[in-house]
């Protein structure tokens, strides 16, 4: 666990929770419009991907 | 930060997504195409709307939108060829984006340092939680097959998926052999309660291809999850690194 890491000045806690809220809501939006959104259109652009990735699909 | 997470986020995924719709290119979407010759010619045959002649209203047979209520026979799809590998590579790079996105909101939130070694581990507990875990009750499928009604799979999917990740969290970070414990029951809760099933098989597709598909792309999701965390690993740091040299 003595990995060499980055010292960049240690980031405030309320920039930590920004940027984890930022990264939450590109994440689930990304994962959700491309593995689970309903519209046919997304569905079908996405089909191969959601198949090819173990996502539930139709 | 923000910046940074979103800079390494569409970064890794760019990179991972690329890759991997290369893979899956050679190796899923063959398949998808062979499997849905099959279900084409189901479909046409005398017999089609099988689920639906016998009454069982909650299944629905995959891919047989004409014979759902309401389906527009002319719904938009991309035209086999480019156009196909285009979106299905787009979707992929999305997917990339947003598994390094959830990496590193998960990652920050616990404070990590993020390097190569850390983000690969993280990156093995994404797939436990999102691919190997809700495979194991939904196991992926090739078009043409039976299955539960959607918003279903789609829900236990996700209990699933938050469920594992909570407990491998819980289990990987406390020392409390109550907390560990309690870590193995959250994960195995999914399981008793029980994924939904089709209650009887309608696929023609041969149970060889299946199999294969199912195998195939728990691996693809693997790939996913280990080339993004690895981009994200790579990436994290060298930017730190470029921040503080200006």
């Amino acid at each position: 666990m003595n990995t060499a890491s980055v010292s960049t000045a240690r980031p405030s806690v309320s920039e930590r929770v920004k940027a984890v809220a930022a990264a939450l809501v590109v994440g689930v939006a990304l994962v959700y419009t491309t593995g689970f959104a309903a519209s046919t259109n997304v569905h079908n652009a996405a089909h191969d991907t959601r198949h090819g990735l173990a996502f539930p699909c139709h | 930060m923000v910046t940074r997470v979103l800079a390494v986020s569409i970064l890794a995924g760019l990179l991972a997504g690329l890759v991997v719709a290369a893979l899956q290119h050679v190796t899923t979407t063959p398949l998808i195409l062979q499997a849905e010759t099959y279900e084409n010619a189901m479909s046409e045959g005398p017999g089609a709307p099988l689920a639906f002649a016998q009454g069982q209203a909650r299944i629905i047979l995959a891919h047989n939108h004409e014979a759902g209520a309401g389906h527009d026979e002319a719904e938009w799809k991309p035209e086999d060829g480019p156009q196909r590998l285009l979106f299905t590579s787009a979707a992929t790079i999305g997917t990339a984006i947003g598994f390094a996105a959830l990496l590193l909101a998960g990652m920050l939130a616990a404070g990590d340092t993020i390097d190569q070694r850390r983000a690969l581990i993280w990156g093995a507990c994404g797939f436990l939680a999102c691919g190997l875990a809700p495979g194991m009750g939904l196991a992926p499928e090739l078009p043409g097959a039976a299955a539960a009604a959607l918003q279903e799979r789609q829900l236990w999917w996700l209990g699933t998926a938050v469920a594992t990740a909570l407990g491998l969290f819980l289990f990987l970070r406390y020392q409390a052999p109550w907390l560990k414990l309690l870590a193995v029951v959250v994960i195995l809760l999914p399981h008793l309660v029980g994924a939904p099933h089709a209650p009887t098989p309608e696929s023609k597709v041969p149970a060889e291809l299946a199999a294969h598909f199912t195998s195939l792309s728990l691996g693809i999701q693997a790939a996913l999850w280990l080339v993004t965390a690895f981009a994200v690993g790579t990436l994290w740091p060298w930017l730190g690194r470029r921040a503080e040299a200006r």
